[in-house]
């Protein structure tokens, strides 16, 4: 993106030029640690762009994991341990590992990748800085401390090393700048890799009297270092993002790496609560793609709308896609038939586009592909209402969202009485109920007006009690509700087991 | 409205005292931080704390005075309530005495107020840059006003300003990225930042009331001023050997209390996080009332233990033997015994003590190496007993700041040279240099009557023969100073005694000149090698 002129090194005769393609520099990777100050520009394949950025954003969701997990710097570490050896390993220059200059390059590579995912919105960029200083600290420690000073060394920050003669000299105040307690500092204040500068470049350190100052420098002990080398990262990171940010319009590339970019900043939201209310399939139904016309009687209107429209239009936008195959995977549909479902529904398009477009949106949500967390985690959780109530309003075109709060009364009227909701006593219910903002309440009127005989019934057999009629959430649940009552006859015993599953995971 | 006033020199006093009015009336109208009415003193201690504490304590004095006369309750804080019945009681006698001073003042900033050293210090070079141009002043006017972000391209139109206006205290503020006359002609704030200003640091007497017992409020004697001293000799070694600056100016406020200035080109460049960082790098002694005052990390810093180093003497003599602080059995408690990390002991300690009432407090400081030798457990407890001990001086040595002056660079400063208006003390430099700041009393400065005194007697008397003295002592001075200047005029203020502080100033400001200059020289020659002729051209 800001490619530095001076990188670009013209082999050619000038009057040529205009026709070669550019040539750089191949580039070096002398250390195991790296500023990523100069974007890549070599070639490289269109799944390696995939598989390394993947690659790297699963270390990333893992460490913030840990961190949301409040674990201390040792345990993050040990438990990142085994996930860098497998996806991103890194080795020491002096291990003489023979595949060194390829993992620093997938490792310079996929940062780069991640920038463009992540530099659109203020939200992402902070967050990726953030976790991308995790790694950096995570690695910076592990370094081996000669190789981490030669590195140090390059970055231009304005230090400058303490000679072994001074400090010497300085021992005694600089032994009272480590460590706790009375014990013999002066071995570690030689063994300690001291900096020289500025007073002024450590603000923090000089605040809490944490260094030693003469004559306008601070003396900066090793393990301090280590906040300044941290905070300069995340500052030229974020303003790197920033230019990124700048720049993105200008990549004028949208269909080969564009979805792929917007895919894993996708699969950098955060991981839904859940869906409590257990997606596994219900005992005896049909759960496939030919089935779910069948099932759809079952489906909650916000779902019903999503279905009408699809087989409509032969296409859904993507924050439609995206609640309908969480719904449908709630509902256990599995993968395969959840792609066929989309397939055969996207039925204007040839395989080519439903594959380069679509088909990584479904298996993305079902955990199929993407960073570790999303993958251990089986994707994201169906949306609850909460979430499609107040999560990415529908705008013209959309089929998501909830007809109650996002309708018109003409249009939620239509939908209603298309779904054989035609007594007026509950459309003016649902008047008043939505017009209340009670959009729960007017959804389960409609439920109970559809299942009013067979809740009779069930009440009256006493096969389900009245905590599990109570007020529905989730359309999940709208469905599992529904299917249960209307298939009362087909197998009661399944559905009391059925039951008793879902009253312990409560 | 005082863009009118101010440059049309006035001429007579009545005009004068009308633009005054005028401008004060705009002002007033116009933005409330540009003249703040100080009669009522709860609205103007909002807006600034430092200058307002210290009118609140003239007033409290006044008050007192005025109470005992009275018989009223005197403990009230003079704000409101009780304070409206004194202050018009005593307004016909300020009256009278106003016309005086005034009179006075205008002698002292006609004749002895060292404008053209006070312009080169602000201004680092002899033609006027920026660095003066955009300076911020703010005039405290005889009437109680304000008049804040007042600026002179010149040391001559400042002079002439001042006296055409009166202040009975000047303040300065921070050097702005345009001229703060100019400040309302920006749409977006950012054209009108502070830019630079000295570091400043205040000590403040009253701080140390707790282990004051001397004097308190805002009296001061030669006792407790030995706080002072000890607080600038750790301050200016931290400032010059921790920090590397070296032009640092020692100010008495005129009353309790001295002010530092950092003048080095990299402290008055400082942003406010730098300056936040340096004050609490300074800060050890916590202002909490009650309970522990010193917490501080072990092992010792380079700093506290130098400075610890520097203050042992002058905990001995100067507080435990002159103002000995541990008189009383609670005074003993809170500042000694609470300190003490040992239950034992320092139960052993308040025994011996009740018994021998009276006992001086450098005993007591005795007492607890003596009983600690002697008890079975004091060997354990040494470290601890040791540290508890450096804390307790460190409490009763270490300078206690007022932090908010040092952490902000738009905060205003009384200036140097100024005429208190509450003891009329004049506020000079004081030499920080050993002796010369041992020696300093800080009341034995001149004052303004003593001043017009002086300078009366020195017309009176044989002029030939003082003239004579003064010749030689400047010409002392001048081959000292190294600027050559005025051998033959003799300048009033040579004439008394405020002699000895303008040339330790003059000193000060050559010497910072030279700093500058020297900088910009070196600049220049790695940039280009001709301008160097140009800067050469420039001096004087």
């Amino acid at each position: 993106m800001n490619r530095i002129d001076a990188k670009r090194r013209n082999v050619l005769d000038h009057r040529k030029k205009q026709f070669a393609d550019p040539s750089y520099k191949d580039t070096q990777y002398p250390h195991r640690l790296n500023f990523y100050a100069t974007p890549p520009t070599a070639d490289i394949t269109l799944e390696q762009f995939e598989q390394w950025a993947i690659d790297r954003l699963r270390i990333l969701a893992e460490l913030e994991a840990c961190s949301f997990r409040n674990r201390t710097p040792a345990e993050t570490a040990l438990h990142m341990k085994p996930l860098l050896d497998k996806y991103l390993p890194l080795d020491a220059s002096s291990s003489g590992h023979s595949q060194l200059h390829l993992q620093r390059q997938k490792d310079h590579y996929s940062h780069f990748i991640l920038r463009l995912a992540f530099a659109s919105t203020e939200d992402l960029r902070r967050r990726f800085a953030r976790v991308e200083t995790m790694l950096f600290r995570l690695r910076f420690q592990a370094d081996d401390s000669r190789e981490r000073a030669a590195f140090v060394r390059t970055l231009n920050l304005d230090w400058e090393p303490v000679s072994e003669a001074e400090k010497r000299e300085l021992a005694p105040q600089l032994a009272t700048t480590i460590g706790f307690g009375y014990g013999k500092r002066a071995q570690q204040v030689l063994d300690e890799e001291w900096c020289k500068v500025d007073w002024m470049r450590v603000p923090d350190l000089i605040e809490s009297r944490k260094v030693y100052v003469r004559a306008g420098k601070a003396y900066v002990p090793g393990r301090e270092q280590q906040s300044m080398v941290l905070n300069a990262y995340t500052k030229r990171l974020e303003q790197a993002l920033e230019l990124t940010a700048r720049a993105l319009p200008r990549l004028d590339e949208d269909d080969r790496l564009t979805p792929i970019l917007n895919h894993l900043s996708k699969n950098f939201i955060a991981p839904d609560s859940g869906y409590t209310g257990s997606g596994a399939a219900i005992e005896g139904a049909e759960m496939t793609a030919r089935n779910i016309d069948n099932l759809s009687q079952h489906f909650p209107m916000c779902m019903t709308h999503l279905h009408r429209s699809l087989r409509r239009d032969a296409h859904l936008k993507h924050f439609g896609r995206l609640q309908y195959s969480l719904f449908l995977k709630g509902i256990g549909l599995n993968l395969e038939e959840c792609l066929v479902f989309w397939r055969s529904a996207f039925n204007k398009i040839t395989d080519d586009t439903f594959n380069k477009e679509y088909r990584y949106n479904v298996r993305h949500v079902y955990g199929d592909v993407g960073g570790d967390s999303n993958r251990r985690s089986g994707g994201y959780s169906p949306y609850s209402c909460q979430k499609i109530l107040t999560e990415h309003a529908p705008g013209p075109g959309d089929a998501h969202g909830c007809p109650y709060r996002h309708f018109s009364l003409e249009n939620l009227t239509t939908l209603l009485r298309a779904s054989g909701v035609a007594d007026r006593a509950v459309l003016q219910g649902v008047k008043e109920d939505t017009e209340s903002q009670k959009f729960h309440m007017a959804c389960n009127r409609v439920f109970e007006h559809l299942h009013k005989t067979e809740m009779k019934r069930a009440r009256d057999d006493g096969v389900m009690t009245a905590a599990q009629l109570e007020t529905i959430v989730h359309p999940n649940e709208y469905f599992k509700r529904s299917y249960l009552l209307k298939n009362m006859d087909g197998g009661k015993p399944q559905q009391k087991q059925q039951q008793g599953d879902v009253k312990m995971e409560r | 409205m005082e863009e009118d006033a101010a440059p049309a020199a006035a001429s007579s006093p009545a005009a004068a005292e009308e633009d005054i009015a005028m401008a004060e009336a705009g002002e007033i109208q116009g933005v409330v931080e540009d003249a703040k009415p100080v009669q009522p003193p709860s609205a103007q201690t909002a807006e600034d704390e430092d200058m307002g504490v210290e009118i609140k304590q003239e007033r409290r004095t006044e008050l007192k005075l005025e109470d005992l006369f009275a018989g009223m309750d005197s403990d009230d804080d003079g704000d409101f309530p009780s304070s409206s019945n004194p202050i018009n009681g005593q307004e016909p006698v300020e009256a009278d005495t106003q016309d005086a001073s005034v009179e006075l003042l205008r002698i002292y900033y006609q004749r002895f107020f060292p404008w053209r050293y006070m312009f080169q210090w602000l201004n680092h070079s002899p033609v006027p840059t920026n660095d003066f141009k955009h300076r911020e002043f703010s005039l405290w006017l005889h009437n109680d006003a304000v008049m804040r972000y007042q600026s002179y391209t010149t040391s001559d139109l400042f002079r002439k300003d001042v006296l055409r206006l009166m202040p009975r205290r000047i303040e300065i503020g921070p050097v702005y990225t345009a001229d703060p006359r100019d400040r309302k002609t920006f749409r977006n704030s950012t054209a009108f930042q502070p830019m630079a200003k000295e570091l400043c640091f205040d000590i403040d007497l009253t701080d140390y009331d707790d282990i004051r017992t001397c004097c308190d409020k805002a009296n001061i004697c030669s006792k407790c001023w030995k706080f002072t001293t000890m607080a600038i000799k750790v301050l200016d070694t931290a400032l010059r050997e921790d920090f590397g600056y070296n032009h640092i100016l020692w100010v008495y406020s005129g009353r309790r209390g001295v002010h530092a200035w950092v003048c080095d080109k990299k402290a008055r460049a400082l942003n406010d996080h730098h300056r936040k960082a340096i004050a609490a790098y300074f800060e050890v002694v916590s202002g909490k009332q009650g309970g522990k005052k010193v917490n501080i990390r072990r092992p010792l810093h380079p700093h506290l233990s130098r400075s610890i180093d520097i203050l042992k003497d002058h905990f001995q003599q100067d507080v435990l033997e002159t103002q000995d602080p541990w008189q009383t059995p609670d005074k003993a408690d809170t500042l000694l015994l609470q300190h003490i990390p040992d239950l034992q002991l320092r139960e052993a300690l308040r025994k011996k003590w009740e018994s021998s009432p009276g006992r001086a407090s450098s005993a007591k400081w005795a007492d607890i190496d003596a009983l600690a030798h002697t008890d079975a457990s004091g060997a354990l407890e040494s470290r601890d007993l040791l540290d508890a001990k450096q804390d307790v001086l460190l409490e009763h040595t270490y300078p206690r700041l007022d932090t908010a002056v040092s952490q902000k660079l738009n905060h205003l400063l009384k200036s140097p040279f100024v005429i208190h208006p509450g003891t009329g003390r004049v506020c000079v430099p004081i030499d920080h240099r050993g002796a010369a700041l041992d020696a300093f009393d800080p009341l034995a400065v001149p004052t303004l009557q003593g001043l017009v005194r002086e300078i009366d007697a020195w017309t009176d008397a044989d002029g030939a023969a003082a003239a004579l003295a003064a010749v030689e002592v400047s010409e002392g001075t001048a081959a000292a100073g190294g600027s050559s200047q005025d051998v033959k005029h003799v300048q009033d203020w040579e004439k008394t005694s405020l002699k000895p502080y303008i040339e330790y100033f003059r000193s000060f400001v050559t010497a910072l000149m030279k700093d500058e200059r020297e900088a910009v020289v070196k600049r220049e020659r790695e940039e280009d090698g001709e301008v160097e002729v140009k800067v050469e051209s420039l001096d004087f």
